[in-house]
């Protein structure tokens, strides 16, 4: 089965054409350079993506609607890139949590999310400046 | 009315803001940042999406990340922070500068700085901006608008999304509406090819199956209380072909179809404008025309990157301390785009040391040639193969360029070409 990928690599956008050879590896052509290779082997055979999403704040934490200034979800990302064809069960994962105050920045919040070893972090401290910083 | 008298007064705390406060601060300044929201990070804080920062600290973060780190050195620094404050004029008062600002905590406070350094940002083009016929319901957002809803407070816009335009905004709300499970119904770009990055057309619209409607103009939005569709319809040799009209339901259009340095205090303190940028016109020490306000950031020309926002704005807050020192530009060049460069920023390079001029192309080219000229005489020439609008370019200059221009004339200028 052959594919046809764009590189996204650099801006020179190669059109590619990647399929699995018969001994197992994967054939490319196309690209201009090895990282091309490189990008269509990931993206043919384990394709990942670095997820952002926000999180529901704990109720007795949240702050008033309409507050000035108030942040009413905790911007979330996989520490890495995440195998591409669970982002969606990721997603419910996520949209299940109650993040309790405060948070850190780069704390875990899904410690190995669904055993794929890539954890989900806080990108954003709340309050900030964190107390006691 | 309080009174502050810091050396300088930076306008803004976004990336440019935070970086040219830090400069300042480390060359011995006392520094004022006023920013608008409650906070410092300005529009990273929105920007929920990985991305930035692979220049800067050589790891791909989120906005908020970014914005945090440098936050943090700020509020370790000496720099004061006026958050939650308007700047509402800026005017010269002999030699000071003074910046009016009110805010809910404080009142009004009045800034009096010997330089001041602009970082305000942009503001998004909206409807009004591209006429786009139609009624007028409700569920009409910029981009950017939509984000700061979806991201920061918890709403949901809409169900059913058109994007308009194919900026790297639009590209990236259309993958977050799909990931809070909206339906992403098109994206209509007028161009023949789209203005934002490959990296997302692919990881923002391919990954969902979200059709891309290149070279396609909308023609009407529908609806009385709320959106009900869009009519796009496709342009032919730059006419439209209403034949081939489609109307495409939805109850959502987001609007990605650029962004307008915001300019309102810049023009009342009497800053030249450049209109190929929309920004200030700035010397090779990104001073404007009014001795001692300076300009970096997306207030400046608009950057796809902020790592870039970081370096521009760092050099604008080294010269702003060197200008409060005392030390003045040596001889100057003029530099202007050439064939295929839409722009060039600053429009002057100091002759006597290097010199970063950052520059856009007008088109898409393969093979391209960067070329420096100085009146025809070529000074500089970088292959630089593939080019696009969206992707920022740069070049630096310095002395060994600019040898033999006595030559040249008084009025010689520097032209930055791709061929």
């Amino acid at each position: 089965m052959e594919r046809d990928l764009v590189c996204v690599v650099c801006p020179m956008s190669c059109a590619l054409k990647v399929r699995l050879g018969e001994d197992g590896t994967v054939l490319t052509s196309g690209n201009r350079c090895p990282r091309g290779a490189r990008y269509a082997a990931e993206e043919f055979l384990d394709p990942r993506r670095v997820v952002s999403a926000t999180a529901r704040i704990r109720a007795a934490d949240a702050p008033e609607r309409g507050e000035v200034g108030a942040v009413a979800r905790v911007p979330v990302r996989t520490a890495g890139p995440f195998p591409r064809e669970r982002i969606a069960e990721l997603l419910e994962a996520v949209y299940a949590l109650e993040v309790a105050l405060p948070v850190r920045r780069g704390q875990v919040l899904i410690p190995d999310a669904l055993g794929t070893g890539v954890d989900l972090i806080a990108t954003r401290s709340l309050p900030f400046p964190p107390a006691g910083a | 009315m309080t009174t502050l008298k810091p050396d300088a007064v930076v306008v803004g705390g976004g990336a440019a803001g935070m970086a040219a406060a830090l400069e300042l601060e480390k060359a011995g300044r006392s520094c004022v940042i006023v920013e608008r929201e409650e906070g410092l990070g300005g529009i990273l804080m929105q920007c929920a999406h990985a991305g930035f920062g692979l220049v800067e600290f050589d790891e791909e973060l989120t906005g908020p990340e970014f914005a945090e780190r440098f936050a943090e050195k700020v509020l370790a620094s000496k720099v004061t922070v006026l958050d939650g404050a308007t700047a509402l004029e800026l005017r010269d008062e002999g030699e000071r500068k003074v910046l009016d600002c009110c805010s809910a905590k404080r009142g009004v406070v009045r800034i009096e700085a010997r330089a001041v350094v602009l970082a305000m940002g942009c503001r998004e083009r909206n409807r009004g901006n591209v006429r786009i016929p139609g009624s007028r319901p409700a569920g009409v957002y910029t981009a950017g608008l939509a984000q700061r809803l979806v991201n920061i407070e918890g709403v949901v816009p809409g169900r059913r999304v058109v994007v308009i335009g194919s900026g790297d905004i639009g590209l990236i709300m259309a993958r977050r509406m799909s990931w809070i499970g909206a339906k992403v119904e098109a994206v209509v770009e007028i161009l023949p090819y789209p203005s934002g990055l490959t990296r997302n057309i692919v990881q923002c619209l391919e990954d969902f199956g979200i059709p891309l409607y290149l070279g396609h103009q909308t023609t009407r939005i529908f609806g009385k209380d709320r959106v009900e569709g869009v009519e796009i319809a496709p342009l032919e040799n730059g006419a439209l072909d209403l034949s081939r009209a489609r109307t495409i339901p939805c109850d959502t259009v987001l609007l990605s179809v650029g962004l307008v340095p915001e300019n309102e205090l810049s023009r009342g303190a009497g800053v030249e404008l450049n209109p190929a940028t929309g920004g200030p016109k700035v010397d090779s020490t990104l001073m404007t025309n009014v001795p001692g306000v300076f300009a970096c950031g997306n207030v400046l020309h608009v950057h796809d990157l902020v790592d870039w926002v970081a370096e521009e704005a760092r050099r604008a807050g080294a010269h702003a301390a060197a200008w409060l020192r005392g030390e003045r530009p040596g001889p100057e060049l003029r530099v202007k785009a050439g064939a295929n460069v839409r722009y060039v920023a600053p429009v002057k390079v100091d002759l006597s040391r290097k010199n970063r001029v950052y520059f856009r192309s007008l088109a898409v080219l393969h093979g391209a040639t960067l070329e420096a000229r100085i009146d025809r005489r070529v000074v500089r020439k970088i292959r630089k193969g593939h080019v696009q609008p969206s992707e920022m370019q740069s070049i630096e200059l310095g002395p060994e360029d600019f040898a033999d221009l006595a030559e040249a004339g008084s009025d010689a200028v520097l032209e930055i070409a791709l061929v």
